[in-house]
Protein backbone atom coordinates (compact mmCIF):
# COMPACT_ATOMS: atom_id res chain seq x y z
CA UNK A 1 0.00 0.00 0.00
CA UNK A 2 3.19 2.14 0.80
CA UNK A 3 4.56 1.76 -2.55
CA UNK A 4 0.98 2.42 -4.39
CA UNK A 5 1.04 5.39 -2.71
CA UNK A 6 4.79 6.67 -3.06
CA UNK A 7 4.15 5.42 -7.00
CA UNK A 8 1.31 7.59 -7.12
CA UNK A 9 2.76 10.66 -5.63
CA UNK A 10 5.68 10.12 -8.10
CA UNK A 11 3.41 9.91 -11.03
CA UNK A 12 1.71 12.90 -10.03
CA UNK A 13 5.00 15.12 -9.34
CA UNK A 14 6.76 13.97 -13.25
CA UNK A 15 5.87 15.49 -16.08
CA UNK A 16 2.69 15.18 -17.07
CA UNK A 17 1.12 14.71 -13.89
CA UNK A 18 -0.69 17.55 -13.55
CA UNK A 19 0.87 18.51 -10.00
CA UNK A 20 0.34 22.34 -9.86
CA UNK A 21 -2.36 22.20 -12.18
CA UNK A 22 -5.10 22.63 -9.30
CA UNK A 23 -2.88 25.49 -7.67
CA UNK A 24 -2.69 27.18 -10.87
CA UNK A 25 -6.34 27.22 -11.36
CA UNK A 26 -6.97 28.38 -7.64
CA UNK A 27 -4.41 31.24 -8.06
CA UNK A 28 -6.59 32.56 -11.44
CA UNK A 29 -9.36 32.45 -9.98
CA UNK A 30 -8.52 34.32 -7.17
CA UNK A 31 -7.13 36.79 -9.60
CA UNK A 32 -10.15 37.00 -11.69
CA UNK A 33 -12.62 37.71 -8.86
CA UNK A 34 -11.45 41.37 -7.89
CA UNK A 35 -11.79 41.77 -12.00
CA UNK A 36 -15.41 40.45 -12.04
CA UNK A 37 -16.85 42.22 -8.48
CA UNK A 38 -14.55 45.38 -8.38
CA UNK A 39 -11.84 45.97 -6.37
CA UNK A 40 -13.74 47.83 -2.90
CA UNK A 41 -11.28 46.37 -0.20
CA UNK A 42 -14.07 45.87 2.13
CA UNK A 43 -16.34 43.80 -0.17
CA UNK A 44 -13.62 41.71 -1.23
CA UNK A 45 -12.70 40.81 2.75
CA UNK A 46 -16.34 40.16 3.18
CA UNK A 47 -16.38 37.43 0.20
CA UNK A 48 -12.84 36.27 0.71
CA UNK A 49 -13.67 33.14 2.92
CA UNK A 50 -16.42 31.76 0.48
CA UNK A 51 -14.04 32.49 -2.59
CA UNK A 52 -11.25 30.72 -1.51
CA UNK A 53 -13.22 27.57 -0.33
CA UNK A 54 -15.30 27.66 -3.64
CA UNK A 55 -11.82 28.39 -5.15
CA UNK A 56 -10.22 25.34 -3.40
CA UNK A 57 -13.20 22.83 -3.68
CA UNK A 58 -13.34 23.50 -7.93
CA UNK A 59 -9.80 22.73 -8.10
CA UNK A 60 -10.34 19.61 -6.55
CA UNK A 61 -12.65 18.65 -8.58
CA UNK A 62 -10.33 19.58 -11.88
CA UNK A 63 -7.94 17.07 -10.83
CA UNK A 64 -10.68 14.31 -10.17
CA UNK A 65 -11.39 12.95 -13.88
CA UNK A 66 -7.06 12.21 -14.14
CA UNK A 67 -7.56 10.60 -10.50
CA UNK A 68 -8.43 6.64 -11.70
CA UNK A 69 -9.21 7.51 -14.96
CA UNK A 70 -4.98 7.00 -16.31
CA UNK A 71 -4.63 3.96 -14.29
CA UNK A 72 -8.14 2.99 -16.52
CA UNK A 73 -6.65 3.45 -19.75
CA UNK A 74 -2.95 2.02 -18.96
CA UNK A 75 -4.70 -1.42 -17.46
CA UNK A 76 -2.78 -1.13 -13.96
CA UNK A 77 -6.34 -0.74 -12.51
CA UNK A 78 -7.46 -4.04 -13.49
CA UNK A 79 -4.02 -5.26 -12.04
CA UNK A 80 -4.76 -3.65 -8.63
CA UNK A 81 -8.15 -4.88 -8.61
CA UNK A 82 -6.51 -8.33 -8.39
CA UNK A 83 -3.90 -7.65 -6.22
CA UNK A 84 -3.91 -9.19 -2.97
CA UNK A 85 -4.64 -5.61 -1.18
CA UNK A 86 -8.23 -5.04 -0.78
CA UNK A 87 -9.72 -2.53 -3.15
CA UNK A 88 -11.26 -0.66 -0.64
CA UNK A 89 -7.83 0.21 0.31
CA UNK A 90 -6.96 1.09 -2.77
CA UNK A 91 -9.11 3.93 -3.24
CA UNK A 92 -8.51 5.40 0.19
CA UNK A 93 -4.44 5.06 -0.74
CA UNK A 94 -5.52 6.67 -4.00
CA UNK A 95 -7.47 9.38 -2.37
CA UNK A 96 -4.69 9.83 -0.04
CA UNK A 97 -2.67 10.41 -3.18
CA UNK A 98 -5.30 12.82 -4.53
CA UNK A 99 -5.47 15.06 -1.05
CA UNK A 100 -1.26 15.08 -0.85
CA UNK A 101 -1.07 16.29 -4.63
CA UNK A 102 -3.74 18.84 -4.82
CA UNK A 103 -5.57 19.36 -1.31
CA UNK A 104 -2.93 20.36 0.90
CA UNK A 105 -0.83 22.62 -1.54
CA UNK A 106 -4.59 24.21 -1.79
CA UNK A 107 -4.09 24.60 1.93
CA UNK A 108 -0.76 25.81 1.96
CA UNK A 109 -0.82 28.60 -0.38
CA UNK A 110 -4.71 29.71 0.44
CA UNK A 111 -3.18 32.25 2.80
CA UNK A 112 -0.88 34.02 0.14
CA UNK A 113 -4.24 34.27 -2.27
CA UNK A 114 -6.60 35.16 1.37
CA UNK A 115 -4.13 38.28 1.52
CA UNK A 116 -4.49 39.06 -2.37
CA UNK A 117 -8.42 39.42 -0.89
CA UNK A 118 -7.83 41.16 1.84
CA UNK A 119 -8.99 38.61 4.35
CA UNK A 120 -8.94 39.85 7.55
CA UNK A 121 -6.28 38.99 10.12
CA UNK A 122 -8.48 36.83 12.39
CA UNK A 123 -9.28 34.41 9.49
CA UNK A 124 -6.09 33.35 7.97
CA UNK A 125 -6.00 31.10 11.01
CA UNK A 126 -9.33 29.38 10.39
CA UNK A 127 -9.16 29.46 6.97
CA UNK A 128 -6.56 27.38 7.35
CA UNK A 129 -7.73 25.25 10.21
CA UNK A 130 -10.92 24.51 7.67
CA UNK A 131 -9.49 23.91 4.81
CA UNK A 132 -6.89 21.40 6.09
CA UNK A 133 -10.42 19.67 7.70
CA UNK A 134 -12.40 19.80 4.96
CA UNK A 135 -9.98 18.82 2.23
CA UNK A 136 -10.02 15.42 3.08
CA UNK A 137 -13.18 15.11 2.72
CA UNK A 138 -13.49 16.56 -1.05
CA UNK A 139 -10.86 13.96 -2.08
CA UNK A 140 -12.96 11.23 -0.54
CA UNK A 141 -16.03 12.44 -2.39
CA UNK A 142 -13.89 13.02 -5.49
CA UNK A 143 -12.73 9.33 -5.39
CA UNK A 144 -16.59 8.45 -5.44
CA UNK A 145 -17.39 10.05 -7.97
CA UNK A 146 -14.47 9.43 -10.27
CA UNK A 147 -15.34 5.10 -9.41
CA UNK A 148 -18.86 5.71 -10.64
CA UNK A 149 -17.49 7.28 -14.21
CA UNK A 150 -14.45 5.62 -14.92
CA UNK A 151 -15.48 3.63 -17.61
CA UNK A 152 -17.21 6.16 -19.82
CA UNK A 153 -15.81 8.00 -23.06
CA UNK A 154 -16.95 11.71 -21.11
CA UNK A 155 -16.80 10.98 -17.79
CA UNK A 156 -15.51 14.66 -16.92
CA UNK A 157 -18.37 16.75 -17.10
CA UNK A 158 -20.86 14.24 -15.91
CA UNK A 159 -17.95 13.42 -12.86
CA UNK A 160 -18.69 17.34 -11.99
CA UNK A 161 -22.55 17.00 -12.17
CA UNK A 162 -22.38 14.05 -9.91
CA UNK A 163 -19.55 15.49 -7.23
CA UNK A 164 -20.72 19.02 -6.92
CA UNK A 165 -24.01 18.13 -4.98
CA UNK A 166 -22.53 15.87 -2.83
CA UNK A 167 -20.24 18.62 -1.90
CA UNK A 168 -22.79 20.87 -0.58
CA UNK A 169 -22.54 19.78 3.16
CA UNK A 170 -18.56 20.08 3.17
CA UNK A 171 -18.75 23.48 1.07
CA UNK A 172 -21.74 24.83 3.91
CA UNK A 173 -19.82 23.86 6.89
CA UNK A 174 -16.15 24.69 5.74
CA UNK A 175 -17.24 28.37 4.51
CA UNK A 176 -18.77 28.65 7.75
CA UNK A 177 -16.05 27.98 9.76
CA UNK A 178 -14.06 30.45 7.82
CA UNK A 179 -16.82 33.16 7.55
CA UNK A 180 -17.49 32.99 11.02
CA UNK A 181 -13.66 32.87 12.18
CA UNK A 182 -13.11 35.98 9.74
CA UNK A 183 -15.69 38.07 11.31
CA UNK A 184 -14.45 36.85 14.79
CA UNK A 185 -17.79 34.86 15.92
CA UNK A 186 -17.86 31.51 17.13
CA UNK A 187 -16.98 28.57 15.32
CA UNK A 188 -17.01 25.37 17.39
CA UNK A 189 -20.43 24.11 16.17
CA UNK A 190 -19.38 24.41 12.24
CA UNK A 191 -16.03 23.15 12.82
CA UNK A 192 -17.32 19.94 15.11
CA UNK A 193 -19.79 19.20 11.83
CA UNK A 194 -16.83 19.72 9.35
CA UNK A 195 -14.87 17.26 11.28
CA UNK A 196 -17.76 14.93 11.71
CA UNK A 197 -18.38 14.78 8.02
CA UNK A 198 -14.73 14.16 6.96
CA UNK A 199 -14.50 11.66 9.58
CA UNK A 200 -17.54 9.56 8.31
CA UNK A 201 -16.85 9.65 4.56
CA UNK A 202 -13.40 8.68 5.02
CA UNK A 203 -15.02 5.99 7.03
CA UNK A 204 -17.68 4.87 5.11
CA UNK A 205 -17.55 6.00 1.62
CA UNK A 206 -14.54 3.96 0.60
CA UNK A 207 -16.60 0.88 0.62
CA UNK A 208 -19.11 2.75 -2.13
CA UNK A 209 -15.94 3.80 -4.36
CA UNK A 210 -14.48 0.23 -4.18
CA UNK A 211 -17.80 -1.36 -5.01
CA UNK A 212 -18.50 0.53 -8.28
CA UNK A 213 -15.10 0.45 -9.20
CA UNK A 214 -15.92 -3.47 -8.46
CA UNK A 215 -18.92 -2.62 -11.32
CA UNK A 216 -17.31 -0.86 -14.13
CA UNK A 217 -14.42 -3.17 -13.90
CA UNK A 218 -16.37 -6.43 -14.43
CA UNK B 1 -45.44 -21.11 6.05
CA UNK B 2 -48.61 -18.32 5.55
CA UNK B 3 -45.83 -15.63 5.69
CA UNK B 4 -43.38 -16.83 3.41
CA UNK B 5 -46.72 -17.82 0.64
CA UNK B 6 -47.76 -13.71 1.97
CA UNK B 7 -43.86 -12.93 0.82
CA UNK B 8 -43.59 -14.98 -2.44
CA UNK B 9 -47.21 -12.98 -3.33
CA UNK B 10 -45.27 -9.53 -3.47
CA UNK B 11 -42.28 -10.84 -5.05
CA UNK B 12 -44.12 -12.69 -7.90
CA UNK B 13 -44.25 -9.51 -9.29
CA UNK B 14 -40.57 -8.88 -9.63
CA UNK B 15 -41.26 -11.24 -12.74
CA UNK B 16 -41.68 -9.07 -15.74
CA UNK B 17 -44.62 -10.86 -17.54
CA UNK B 18 -46.71 -11.21 -14.72
CA UNK B 19 -46.00 -7.10 -13.66
CA UNK B 20 -47.17 -6.39 -17.23
CA UNK B 21 -50.15 -8.47 -16.84
CA UNK B 22 -50.77 -6.74 -13.38
CA UNK B 23 -50.03 -3.57 -14.23
CA UNK B 24 -52.20 -3.43 -17.37
CA UNK B 25 -55.24 -4.54 -15.26
CA UNK B 26 -54.97 -2.11 -12.48
CA UNK B 27 -53.66 1.26 -14.57
CA UNK B 28 -57.14 2.18 -16.02
CA UNK B 29 -58.51 2.39 -12.22
CA UNK B 30 -55.05 4.48 -11.57
CA UNK B 31 -55.47 6.38 -14.39
CA UNK B 32 -59.70 7.47 -13.75
CA UNK B 33 -59.28 7.61 -10.07
CA UNK B 34 -56.56 9.94 -10.26
CA UNK B 35 -58.25 12.49 -12.93
CA UNK B 36 -61.49 11.95 -10.95
CA UNK B 37 -59.51 13.37 -7.95
CA UNK B 38 -57.81 15.94 -9.73
CA UNK B 39 -61.01 17.48 -11.31
CA UNK B 40 -62.92 17.03 -7.98
CA UNK B 41 -59.96 18.69 -5.78
CA UNK B 42 -59.06 21.63 -7.86
CA UNK B 43 -62.17 22.43 -9.15
CA UNK B 44 -63.55 22.49 -5.42
CA UNK B 45 -60.03 24.32 -4.37
CA UNK B 46 -60.61 26.81 -7.28
CA UNK B 47 -63.94 27.60 -7.20
CA UNK B 48 -65.27 26.67 -3.67
CA UNK B 49 -63.13 27.71 -1.41
CA UNK B 50 -63.45 31.11 0.09
CA UNK B 51 -60.23 33.57 -0.65
CA UNK B 52 -57.46 33.91 2.11
CA UNK B 53 -58.04 37.11 4.61
CA UNK B 54 -54.80 37.51 4.45
CA UNK B 55 -53.04 36.01 0.74
CA UNK B 56 -56.08 36.74 -0.89
CA UNK B 57 -57.02 34.04 -3.81
CA UNK B 58 -52.90 33.42 -4.34
CA UNK B 59 -53.62 30.83 -1.75
CA UNK B 60 -55.28 28.32 -4.33
CA UNK B 61 -51.72 27.73 -5.77
CA UNK B 62 -51.20 25.63 -2.47
CA UNK B 63 -53.23 22.85 -4.29
CA UNK B 64 -50.40 22.57 -7.00
CA UNK B 65 -47.75 23.38 -4.57
CA UNK B 66 -48.19 21.06 -1.72
CA UNK B 67 -48.82 17.45 -3.52
CA UNK B 68 -45.67 18.66 -5.70
CA UNK B 69 -43.57 18.88 -2.96
CA UNK B 70 -44.96 15.96 -1.31
CA UNK B 71 -44.24 13.37 -4.30
CA UNK B 72 -40.94 15.35 -5.04
CA UNK B 73 -39.38 14.27 -2.21
CA UNK B 74 -41.27 10.72 -1.66
CA UNK B 75 -40.56 9.78 -5.38
CA UNK B 76 -36.62 9.93 -4.15
CA UNK B 77 -37.43 7.66 -1.19
CA UNK B 78 -38.97 5.45 -3.51
CA UNK B 79 -36.13 5.19 -5.56
CA UNK B 80 -34.20 4.53 -2.80
CA UNK B 81 -36.12 1.54 -1.92
CA UNK B 82 -36.40 0.20 -5.45
CA UNK B 83 -32.52 0.59 -5.57
CA UNK B 84 -31.73 -1.13 -1.90
CA UNK B 85 -34.53 -4.19 -3.65
CA UNK B 86 -32.27 -4.08 -6.79
CA UNK B 87 -29.18 -4.39 -4.97
CA UNK B 88 -30.16 -7.02 -2.53
CA UNK B 89 -32.72 -9.34 -4.83
CA UNK B 90 -31.47 -8.23 -8.09
CA UNK B 91 -35.06 -7.83 -9.59
CA UNK B 92 -34.97 -5.76 -13.01
CA UNK B 93 -38.38 -4.90 -12.89
CA UNK B 94 -37.45 -2.98 -9.53
CA UNK B 95 -34.30 -0.82 -10.87
CA UNK B 96 -36.57 -0.11 -13.89
CA UNK B 97 -39.39 1.07 -11.43
CA UNK B 98 -36.60 3.49 -10.07
CA UNK B 99 -35.64 5.00 -13.41
CA UNK B 100 -38.78 5.06 -14.75
CA UNK B 101 -40.23 7.40 -11.32
CA UNK B 102 -36.85 9.70 -11.58
CA UNK B 103 -38.52 12.09 -14.52
CA UNK B 104 -41.49 11.81 -12.69
CA UNK B 105 -39.58 13.49 -9.52
CA UNK B 106 -37.76 15.78 -11.33
CA UNK B 107 -41.03 17.41 -12.77
CA UNK B 108 -42.51 17.39 -9.64
CA UNK B 109 -39.75 19.29 -8.23
CA UNK B 110 -40.17 21.69 -10.83
CA UNK B 111 -43.73 22.19 -10.60
CA UNK B 112 -42.87 22.41 -6.51
CA UNK B 113 -40.20 25.07 -7.22
CA UNK B 114 -42.20 27.16 -10.31
CA UNK B 115 -45.50 27.05 -8.16
CA UNK B 116 -43.05 27.93 -5.29
CA UNK B 117 -41.77 31.45 -7.27
CA UNK B 118 -45.32 32.23 -8.17
CA UNK B 119 -46.54 32.05 -5.02
CA UNK B 120 -43.72 33.40 -3.02
CA UNK B 121 -43.54 36.93 -5.52
CA UNK B 122 -46.61 38.24 -4.42
CA UNK B 123 -46.56 36.98 -0.85
CA UNK B 124 -42.51 37.75 0.32
CA UNK B 125 -42.04 40.06 -2.24
CA UNK B 126 -39.40 37.92 -4.32
CA UNK B 127 -39.14 35.06 -6.99
CA UNK B 128 -36.47 32.91 -5.37
CA UNK B 129 -34.94 33.23 -1.61
CA UNK B 130 -32.09 31.31 -0.43
CA UNK B 131 -34.30 29.79 2.40
CA UNK B 132 -33.90 26.42 3.54
CA UNK B 133 -36.53 24.99 2.01
CA UNK B 134 -36.36 26.45 -1.42
CA UNK B 135 -32.40 25.86 -1.21
CA UNK B 136 -33.03 22.08 -0.35
CA UNK B 137 -35.51 21.43 -3.30
CA UNK B 138 -33.38 22.85 -5.45
CA UNK B 139 -29.97 20.41 -4.22
CA UNK B 140 -32.95 17.53 -4.61
CA UNK B 141 -33.49 18.76 -8.74
CA UNK B 142 -29.30 18.73 -9.06
CA UNK B 143 -29.40 15.07 -6.98
CA UNK B 144 -32.21 13.97 -9.65
CA UNK B 145 -30.43 15.99 -12.63
CA UNK B 146 -27.15 13.74 -11.85
CA UNK B 147 -28.88 10.43 -11.25
CA UNK B 148 -31.10 10.85 -14.83
CA UNK B 149 -27.84 11.57 -16.37
CA UNK B 150 -25.54 8.44 -14.96
CA UNK B 151 -28.36 5.91 -16.06
CA UNK B 152 -28.34 7.50 -19.82
CA UNK B 153 -24.42 8.17 -20.04
CA UNK B 154 -23.68 3.87 -19.30
CA UNK B 155 -24.47 1.69 -22.12
CA UNK B 156 -24.82 -1.97 -20.62
CA UNK B 157 -27.54 -1.84 -18.59
CA UNK B 158 -26.75 -4.31 -15.69
CA UNK B 159 -23.51 -1.97 -14.79
CA UNK B 160 -26.45 1.05 -15.12
CA UNK B 161 -28.89 -0.44 -12.77
CA UNK B 162 -25.77 -1.21 -10.37
CA UNK B 163 -23.69 2.62 -10.98
CA UNK B 164 -27.18 4.36 -10.08
CA UNK B 165 -28.42 2.49 -7.49
CA UNK B 166 -25.37 2.91 -5.83
CA UNK B 167 -25.34 6.58 -6.43
CA UNK B 168 -28.81 7.09 -5.42
CA UNK B 169 -28.01 5.37 -1.89
CA UNK B 170 -24.87 7.82 -1.32
CA UNK B 171 -27.07 10.64 -2.60
CA UNK B 172 -29.86 9.80 -0.19
CA UNK B 173 -27.15 10.07 2.29
CA UNK B 174 -26.15 13.37 1.11
CA UNK B 175 -29.15 14.78 0.43
CA UNK B 176 -30.23 14.15 4.53
CA UNK B 177 -27.24 15.92 5.75
CA UNK B 178 -27.71 19.08 2.82
CA UNK B 179 -30.98 19.21 4.68
CA UNK B 180 -29.54 19.57 8.15
CA UNK B 181 -26.64 21.61 6.58
CA UNK B 182 -28.77 23.98 4.84
CA UNK B 183 -30.67 24.39 8.18
CA UNK B 184 -28.08 25.41 9.92
CA UNK B 185 -26.95 27.81 6.95
CA UNK B 186 -30.26 30.15 7.06
CA UNK B 187 -33.14 30.51 8.94
CA UNK B 188 -35.65 30.92 6.04
CA UNK B 189 -39.19 32.81 5.18
CA UNK B 190 -40.95 29.71 4.95
CA UNK B 191 -43.60 28.54 7.27
CA UNK B 192 -43.45 25.13 9.53
CA UNK B 193 -45.47 21.76 8.82
CA UNK B 194 -49.21 23.24 8.31
CA UNK B 195 -50.55 20.51 6.75
CA UNK B 196 -49.85 17.17 8.30
CA UNK B 197 -49.79 18.23 11.68
CA UNK B 198 -52.75 15.96 13.85
CA UNK B 199 -53.02 19.09 15.80
CA UNK B 200 -54.11 21.20 13.13
CA UNK B 201 -56.47 18.86 11.72
CA UNK B 202 -58.53 17.93 14.60
CA UNK B 203 -58.20 22.34 15.55
CA UNK B 204 -56.64 21.95 18.57
CA UNK B 205 -53.54 24.35 17.46
CA UNK B 206 -55.11 27.30 15.82
CA UNK B 207 -52.20 29.22 15.16
CA UNK B 208 -49.90 27.91 12.31
CA UNK B 209 -52.60 25.84 10.45
CA UNK B 210 -54.12 25.17 7.30
CA UNK B 211 -58.03 25.90 7.64
CA UNK B 212 -60.04 22.84 7.33
CA UNK B 213 -61.87 24.88 4.56
CA UNK B 214 -58.52 24.69 2.75
CA UNK B 215 -57.45 21.08 4.09
CA UNK B 216 -60.35 18.90 2.56
CA UNK B 217 -60.03 19.72 -0.86
CA UNK B 218 -55.99 19.50 -0.45
CA UNK B 219 -56.35 16.30 0.78
CA UNK B 220 -58.12 14.73 -2.17
CA UNK B 221 -55.73 16.82 -4.50
CA UNK B 222 -52.85 15.03 -2.77
CA UNK B 223 -54.17 11.41 -3.27
CA UNK B 224 -55.09 12.28 -7.07
CA UNK B 225 -51.47 13.30 -7.30
CA UNK B 226 -50.44 10.42 -5.89
CA UNK B 227 -52.49 8.04 -8.05
CA UNK B 228 -51.12 10.44 -10.89
CA UNK B 229 -47.94 9.33 -9.59
CA UNK B 230 -48.41 5.38 -8.98
CA UNK B 231 -50.13 4.84 -12.74
CA UNK B 232 -47.16 7.29 -14.41
CA UNK B 233 -44.77 4.89 -12.46
CA UNK B 234 -46.53 1.70 -13.58
CA UNK B 235 -46.89 3.38 -17.22
CA UNK B 236 -43.13 4.10 -17.51
CA UNK B 237 -41.97 0.85 -15.90
CA UNK B 238 -43.90 -1.10 -18.77
CA UNK B 239 -42.80 0.99 -21.23
CA UNK B 240 -38.72 0.33 -20.08
CA UNK B 241 -39.63 -3.23 -19.20
CA UNK B 242 -40.65 -3.40 -23.40
CA UNK B 243 -37.85 -1.52 -24.85
CA UNK B 244 -35.43 -4.18 -22.66
CA UNK B 245 -37.03 -6.60 -24.94
CA UNK B 246 -36.98 -4.61 -28.02
CA UNK B 247 -33.59 -4.36 -27.46
CA UNK B 248 -33.05 -7.83 -26.76
CA UNK B 249 -34.93 -9.08 -29.72
CA UNK B 250 -32.78 -7.07 -32.12
CA UNK B 251 -29.62 -8.25 -30.34
CA UNK B 252 -30.72 -11.41 -31.21
CA UNK B 253 -31.37 -11.10 -34.62
CA UNK B 254 -28.25 -9.44 -35.02
CA UNK B 255 -26.41 -12.33 -33.66
CA UNK B 256 -28.54 -14.73 -35.90
CA UNK B 257 -28.34 -12.79 -39.17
Amino acid sequence: MIALLLRDLKLAFRAGGGFGLGLAFFLILTVLVPFSVGPQSSLLSSIAPGVLWLGALLACLLSLDRLLALDWEDGSLDLLATAPVPLESVVTIKALAHWLTTGLPLVLVAPLLGVLLNLPVAGFFWLVISLLLGTPALSVIGTFGAALTVGLKRGGLLLSLLVLPLYVPTLIFGAEVARRGAAGMETTTPLLMLAGITAAVIALLPFASAAVLRVNLR
Amino acid sequence: MTISAKANAIWAYANPKKFLAASERVLPFFWISSGLCLVVGLTWGFFFTPDDYRQGSTVKIIYLHVPAALLAINTWFMMLVASLIWLIRRHHVSVLAARAAAPVGVVMTVIALVTGAIWGQPMWGTWWAWDPRLTSFLILFLFYLGYIALWEAIENPDAAADLTSVLCLVGSVFAVLSRYAVNFWNQGLHQGASVMRIEAVTGADTQEKVSNVFFFPLLICIVGFVLLFVALVLYRTGTEIRARRFRALLARERAGA
